[in-house]
């Protein structure tokens, strides 16, 4: 299990960037098709809004890839004992 | 918490705790409720489409500042403990509900009314972004670990219920205003729709009191009196690996997928089944409300199961019905209504033509109104306006044409039995998921860590099912039911991130 946690990881790395591109040609040809304020507001919200999240799928990918994912707390005195290591 | 005093307290925990979180869900859902009434009086007349546009934009901004809510009043929570915190954001919440309320209208003040509604709306989105964390949280932190699922369930409800009385309220006040129906809906949408927003301090005020009397909850005080409580939190959330993996975790595998099937279940349900299916606005509502009446027991039946079996399989389970039957079911939806499937009864067909003269010309607005019958029940009515030119063979090039249904009753409750499935998928991935969030992190810092995940989850992801749906049915434009792409897709990731990376804990012992 522990092998498709982290494979699975490469897929999520992949499919950031691939939402983000989806996103910016689908909003750049709807702004040509129809050009005006209320367009790009709208388009402009939806960019400024999934960019950001499609960071973290990456790095959520990358945490998978890394292994982070192989074992997770399965008890709360494991949660709130770990150890806070920052980034 | 073995004993009845202990039993007895949690009740007036949940109760205290839902019903302020009740009310803040009702204050946010009236203002998306009356959407289109909002977009006449507060925004320029001459594009009604910019108008409504702007309206859900609006609703979309209530939505894209939740998750700062999460983060300022989160934060605030994990510092200063969760009885002030939300508090604080239940006075925010009723008093700018009830300041839309006093607003003049555009034709008054003009740019000043749409700037003063969105403000508010933006503040209403900053105090959600802190209630919902802060209510299932201190709920969680009174409850046995055991139970936690069951006793949260209860604040679960309370999203649906908050709809439900919006809708209610909505729908009397726009009946009870004259005694002649149609004057009484034009008194609502000119003052009328103000009601519900006025109304709403009065609730409020009855919660804040009921709060100022609840105690702080008991783990975050033995944090406190230990001096252990967070110094940094939002730090120590988003900083840390340990902690930031599960924040990713809770959003991808759990929150994302919920927040659309919730929308896509009440919001976009009804939005389809209006302006879709073109069935009249109470009908369509109604529809709404018999499915949340009968659905809402199960958020506490399949939260209370989570508690003996796990959340997991019970949340996925939620998405992937939704994933394998949203085509199948709002296809349904649009079929009952069709009229390609019935019969008109010719005989009953009637057609009324009025003029009204246009100052200064010599043409007129011309409102022609067809009813037309079927043999099931269900009656039509098309009104199309245009302009009866003077000049001889000058026509309107697209005259506005709107369409109205009213369904007969068996089909009205095949709609509500389609509604009801749709709101059970809800209760399924919904239930279980504040006690699914309260045990993936940390006392000092749980209230800023669940909050994040829950509000982009809920507030980016879902509440924007509507908009992104609808803007879907205008791209493609040849399928009505386009629109469910969206929440199938973000469902379909989420269900099969959550079904890998996520440990379907049984936890007895959580924190006690």
């Amino acid at each position: 299990m522990n092998a498709i946690k982290r494979y699975a990881g490469l897929i999520w790395i992949i499919l950031g960037p691939l939402g983000i591109h989806y996103l910016l040609q689908t909003a750049s040809a709807e702004i040509a098709k129809k050009p005006g304020i209320d367009t790009q507001i709208q388009w402009g919200v939806f960019i400024t809004v999934f960019y950001p999240i499609a960071i973290g799928f990456i790095l959520f990918g990358l945490y998978a890839l890394e292994g982070n994912y192989d074992h997770l707390p399965e008890a709360s005195s494991e949660i709130d004992d770990y150890e806070a290591k920052p980034l | 918490m073995n004993n009845n005093n202990e039993t007895k307290g949690i009740w007036k925990v949940i109760g205290a705790s839902s019903l302020g979180t009740l009310i803040e869900w009702y204050d946010f859902y009236i203002f998306g409720s009356l959407a289109v009434v909002i977009a006449n009086q507060f925004f320029p007349k001459t594009n009604p489409t910019a108008a409504l546009l702007s309206t859900l934009a609006t609703f979309a901004a209530g939505f894209i500042v939740r998750p700062f809510g999460a983060l300022v009043f989160g934060r605030l929570g994990d510092l200063v403990g969760r009885k002030y915190t939300f508090l604080l954001t239940l006075v925010l919440m009723g008093g700018s509900t009830f300041a839309i309320g006093c607003i003049p209208n555009y034709e008054s003040i003009g740019f000043l009314a749409p700037i003063l509604v969105l403000v508010l709306r933006l503040i209403q989105g900053l105090a959600l972004g802190g209630e919902y964390g802060g209510a299932a949280t201190y709920v969680a932190e009174h409850s046995p670990a055991h139970r936690r699922g069951f006793f949260t369930s209860w604040i679960q409800t309370t999203a649906t219920l908050g709809l439900f009385i919006s809708l209610g309220v909505i729908l009397l006040t726009r009946h009870f205003l004259d005694v002649d129906p149609a004057k009484s809906i034009a008194k609502f949408n000119d003052w009328g729709w103000r009601i519900p927003f006025l109304i709403s301090i009065l609730l409020v005020v009855v919660s804040i009191y009921i709060r100022l009397k609840m105690a702080e909850s008991p783990l975050y005080e033995k944090l406190k009196s230990e001096g252990k409580t967070s110094v940094n939190p939002l730090k120590e959330s988003f900083g840390h690996k340990a902690n930031l993996k599960m924040v990713l975790l809770a959003l991808f595998g759990a929150t994302m997928g919920q927040g659309v099937v919730w929308y896509t279940g009440q919001f976009y349900a009804q939005s389809f089944i209006e302006n879709v299916c073109k069935v009249e606005f109470d009908q369509s509502r109604t529809i709404l409300i018999w499915g949340i009446l009968f659905a809402t027991p199960f958020f506490v039946i399949f939260a209370s199961l989570s508690d003996k079996i796990g959340r997991k399989w019970i949340m996925l389970s939620g998405m992937f019905l939704a994933v394998i039957s949203y085509n199948y079911l709002f296809n349904n939806l649009y079929q009952i209504a069709d009229v390609k499937n019935k019969t008109e009864v010719l005989a009953k067909k009637e057609i009324k033509t009025n003029l009204t003269a246009i100052a200064n010309s010599a043409d007129f607005i011309r409102k022609t109104i067809t009813k037309t019958t079927f043999t099931d029940g269900m009656t039509m009515q098309q009104t199309q306006t245009d302009t009866a030119y003077a000049t001889p063979g000058k026509t309107t090039i697209k005259p506005l044409m709107a369409i109205s249904k009213t369904l007969a009753s068996n089909d009205y409750w095949k709609m509500v039995g389609i509604v009801f499935l749709l709101i059970l998928y809800v209760t399924l991935v919904y239930g279980p998921i504040a006690a699914f969030l309260v045990e993936l992190f940390p006392t000092k810092i749980r209230y800023t860590s669940m909050s994040l995940p829950y509000h982009i989850g809920n507030g980016v992801f879902g509440g924007l099912t509507p908009f992104i749906a609808t803007l879907l049915t205008t791209i493609y434009t040849d399928n009505k039911i386009v629109g469910l792409m969206y929440p199938i897709i973000i469902a379909t990731i989420c269900m099969v991130i959550g079904a890998i990376y996520i440990s379907n804990r049984i936890d007895p012992a959580v924190d006690r």
